[in-house]
């Protein structure tokens, strides 16, 4: 991410509506002759304009050497093209009251820009210009510029966080070194250092090519005009070749991996993580209901019996991290003074077990699904940035191929039964296949 | 051939055909007009204010009570003491414990945070609109019927005093703690976090907590804000049953304001060691201004220029220019009393100095004059950028909050834009002499003192002096 790198957290919309309750987002969609597919939404509430472009490339495109470089990348797109000198991308736009960021994960790079309706021409040749005319001969400048930015992104956002290496482990515990979820988003400080000007130029010829990527512009639009707009803006950037889909070995945990390491921290942290169903793969869904069960709110199985009751953990948090190869489902905790992590980790199994052997009542799915629904409204307020209704259709559009499907995506929460839960705790949470990492104090001097 | 044609077939509804002509940026159109949506003001019988504004767009309601007092109200040797009263609200209402409450609030989809800064404590809900009628009963036994149960009041003790236990993990924790101790002092009430310290939070009592809430949580100290898919027809009725029997005991206590702050006079540099962090978090700064300034504008532009945007002079140089940073801000903290100015980064530890050096030359390079198209640039950013502030149900809140914490003029809003189309180069100018001046600033530098001390003191900045980690949390 430009600013701030949410390191493979990217949770697609996870939701539920009463059934009564019909969601359309109305669209427009068309692809043109190089491949570039364009979704326009109309949403007036305010005069603001929302462009959100995927590229379908994240770091499991990347080669072994040459960690982190998608993200390297994605900050080299602000730095000007062929006709927009450096600096100006970000100049021009908030000169016209726009604001603009950009992120990556494992699957996908997106980008934003939200301005005020007045400018959408503006936002259009910019993004126009760099997926047709990125690399002139002041890239290889601009890359070492980036290159001192991102290690210090990394620095900031893992090397100086506490538990900041829990993650880095996680996925090289969960995933065999030759799976491309293996390597951490952000990478290694030595395969930073190693990306060239050649590889650049390479990644942009082969993923940043328009039949690569899919456009979403929403908000205060006029449609036709807007068709118009980006055709005149898009039409001559080349197509590029066929970009073959991502395929990985499933990834398969045969038994309980279990590493310790060290922290400049005051308490220890245990983390618990299984594979799961990818995203929108049926179980997904159940997957997010259990992580709402086990840790979302008060009253939630988790953080009732070690924060509330028994206050041996400071925390406890479960998420479902939903992804196109494979998920993987999380439980993190950190331990209160002087209590232990096997103290804690005993008690999650115990709870664990009880999901895996009785289904929940139906008042605590319903209130779960509750919260899920009301989060999804909450989400479709607002039009841009990260996660606002543009990004989420282009969420869609690259997952299923309709971006409206946000009254699907709301069906699969509603059809999740108890029974479901039960059988999904058993099968997809087992004790004996499971990563089981711990973060605790280095030993004083 | 027949990909000539498929160029043609599509440019047929656009002016040019082929290559577009790129050779300079379109121009932009002219700016469109925000329309506010009007604020319907009433009151419930026994006086409470209440503020509505319609928002039809997703079938979301939010309502927020605002009570005109939050921590710059704790008395000296309890700090802390409202944030920790806004915590316990809802840990116990009516007739419901702590779990009775989250379940009924959770069960509706509905959330209810409970909050306090410094200039106000709030209660917020937000619902889905047709599960109002029932979270408003909740909403107003967390507002008016706390029950402060002894137990939740030592859990919730017992988990800031870890929180602040792990703040000692975290360079970031370290200056936020650091930085206003140093500015303000550890009297004066901005010196130290809402949260309150160890020693003031270990002596706390639920009298102590009930006193805070006697004293503030009242009819007449407090306001209503409604933004959502409601109607006053629809509304009032359920605010009034849920807020209209909430009666004022004896007279509205008298609380003395914040006093303004002691500002400092000359530069000093202060390093607290944190030993192998790969970051040193810099803040340079003093005390600023308060939020009703009439500078409001001008600081406004003054500071996008400065390091409130992207392209802002602080972190074009320490980030794009040198890569020293992920990124590098700075910001007027503007409350009821005048909060700190500063300027901020998280740099490279080899970086230290360097990125020391830099943030100087760019403080002291704001009182120049300001080129007439950077000038022109942060104006645009700001005044064209305020229409996205209003996007949704929170966004509207939360610039409702602002006019009834401040006590500021229905027009606020909009009186923005031309305020800050009317901000001169002189007007910079003249701000920045006041208000930015380099040499009387504090330097707040957390980081691995081994290996960044030495460095900091060849910049000569001003006396070095060390601050033990323990001084911050006492």
């Amino acid at each position: 991410m430009k600013l701030w790198l949410a390191i493979g957290v990217f949770v697609l919309v996870a939701a539920g509506v009463p059934a009564a309750q019909t969601i359309a987002v109305p669209i427009t969609q068309f692809t043109l002759p190089n491949g570039l597919h364009v979704i326009l939404h109309r949403d007036t509430s305010v005069p603001v304009v929302a462009v959100n472009i995927w590229y379908h490339v994240g770091s499991a495109n990347e080669r072994v050497g040459r960690t982190g470089f998608a993200h390297l990348f994605e900050h080299v797109m602000f730095e000007g093209s062929m006709h927009v000198p450096e600096g100006e991308f970000d100049n021009w736009l908030e000169a016209a009251g726009a604001s603009n960021n950009g992120s990556t994960t494992e699957d996908r790079t997106n980008y934003y820009i939200d301005a005020p309706a007045n400018a959408l021409d503006l936002a259009l040749f910019l993004e126009s210009d760099r997926m047709g005319f990125l690399l002139d001969d002041k890239a290889p400048a601009k890359i070492d510029g980036q290159r001192d930015v991102v290690k210090n992104e990394k620095r900031q956002s893992v090397d100086n966080q506490p538990y900041g290496q829990a993650f880095v482990q996680l996925s090289a515990l969960l995933y065999p070194p030759t799976h491309p979820y293996s390597w951490p988003v952000i990478g290694s400080m030595e395969d930073l250092s190693a990306a060239s000007f050649e590889d650049v130029a390479r990644f942009f010829k082969t993923y940043y090519v328009p039949n690569n990527a899919s456009l979403v512009i929403a908000g205060d639009i006029d449609i036709d005009k807007t068709k118009a707009t980006v055709e005149r803006w898009f039409a001559d950037v080349p197509r590029g070749k066929d970009v073959p889909p991502l395929s990985a070995p499933t990834p398969v945990l045969d038994g309980v991996k279990k590493k310790t390491i060290t922290d400049k921290v005051q308490l220890p942290r245990l983390y618990l993580a299984w594979l799961t169903p990818a995203l929108l793969k049926p179980g997904d869904a159940t997957m997010d209901m259990i992580s709402n069960l086990l840790t979302a709110g008060k009253n939630s199985r988790l953080y009732r019996r070690l924060v509330y009751e028994l206050q041996i953990a400071q925390d406890v948090n479960a998420f479902q991290q939903s992804q196109a190869l494979s998920s993987n489902f999380l439980i993190m905790a950190t331990a209160r003074p002087g209590q232990s992590l096997d103290k804690i980790q005993a008690v999650i199994d115990e709870e664990i077990d009880k999901l895996a052997k009785t289904p929940p009542d139906a008042r605590e799915v319903t209130r779960a699904l509750n919260q899920t629904e009301a989060a999804f409204y909450r989400r479709m307020e607002r039009v841009g940035g990260f996660g606002g209704k543009a990004d989420q259709l282009n969420a869609y559009y690259t997952a299923t191929g309709n971006p409206d499907s946000f009254q699907q995506d709301l069906a699969r929460y509603r059809a999740v039964t108890a029974a479901e839960i039960q059988a999904a705790v058993a099968k997809y949470l087992p004790k004996d296949r499971r990563v089981e990492l711990s973060v605790v104090p280095e030993e004083k001097k | 051939m027949k990909k000539l044609i498929a160029l043609l077939v599509i440019s047929l509804g656009s002016v040019v055909l082929a290559q577009q002509d790129r050779s300079k940026p379109p121009a932009v159109g002219p700016a469109p007009s925000l329309k506010l949506p009007a604020i319907q003001k009433s009151k419930l019988a026994n006086g409470v204010a209440v503020w509505i504004v319609e928002h039809h767009e997703v079938p979301l309601v939010q309502v927020n009570l605002i009570v005109r007092s939050g921590s710059a109200a704790d008395p000296i040797g309890k700090y802390g003491v409202g944030s920790l009263t806004a915590a316990m609200l809802d840990e116990g209402a009516g007739t419901r414990s702590s779990l009775d409450l989250a379940d009924a609030i959770d069960f509706l989809g509905a959330s209810i945070t409970t909050n306090s800064s410094f200039d106000a404590s709030s209660v917020r809900l937000s619902s889905p609109v047709s599960r109002l009628s029932d979270a408003l009963p909740l909403m107003a036994d967390i507002a008016l019927r706390p029950t402060f149960p002894a137990t939740e009041l030592d859990r919730l003790r017992k988990e800031r005093l870890t929180s602040l236990l792990q703040a000692r993990d975290n360079v970031s924790a370290l200056v936020q703690l650091a930085f206003p101790r140093i500015v303000y002092g550890p009297v004066h009430r901005y010196g130290t976090s809402t949260n309150g310290l160890p020693p003031a939070l270990e002596s706390l009592t639920l009298d102590d907590l009930r006193a805070f809430y006697r004293a503030h949580f009242r009819p007449d100290n407090a306001t209503l804000l409604v933004v959502g898919d409601v109607t006053p027809a629809s509304v009032l009725p359920l605010l009034e049953k849920a807020f209209g029997g909430w009666k004022s005991e004896g007279m509205a206590p008298l609380v003395a304001a914040v006093p303004t702050a002691p500002q400092l006079t000359k530069r000093q540099v202060y390093l607290v060691d944190k030993p192998g962090a790969a970051q040193s978090q810099i803040r340079i700064g003093w005390v600023g201004v308060p939020r009703s300034t009439p500078d409001y504008a001008t600081l406004t532009v003054l500071n996008t220029i400065l390091g409130g945007s992207f392209t802002s002079r602080l972190n074009q140089n320490l980030r794009e220019k040198n890569g020293y940073t992920y990124g590098a801000s700075s910001i007027f903290d503007m409350r009821i009393s005048a909060g700190p100015f500063l300027a901020a980064a998280g740099v490279q530890t080899d970086k230290t100095a360097d990125a020391l050096r830099e943030f100087f030359v760019e403080l002291n390079g704001i009182l120049d004059p300001i080129p007439a198209e950077e000038l022109t640039k942060a104006k645009n950013n700001v005044a064209l950028g305020f229409p996205g502030e209003f996007e949704t149900t929170g966004d509207m809140a939360r610039k409702l909050e602002e006019l009834v914490i401040y006590g500021l003029p229905d027009d606020t809003f909009s009186s923005f834009v031309p305020a800050i189309n009317r901000v001169t180069g002189a007007d910079v100018q003249r701000a920045a002499a006041r208000y930015v001046q380099p040499d009387k600033m504090a330097v707040v530098v957390v980081g691995d003192r081994a290996a960044i001390e030495a460095n900091i003191r060849g910049l000569n900045l001003g006396p070095v002096q060390i601050v033990p980690i323990d001084d911050l949390f006492r």
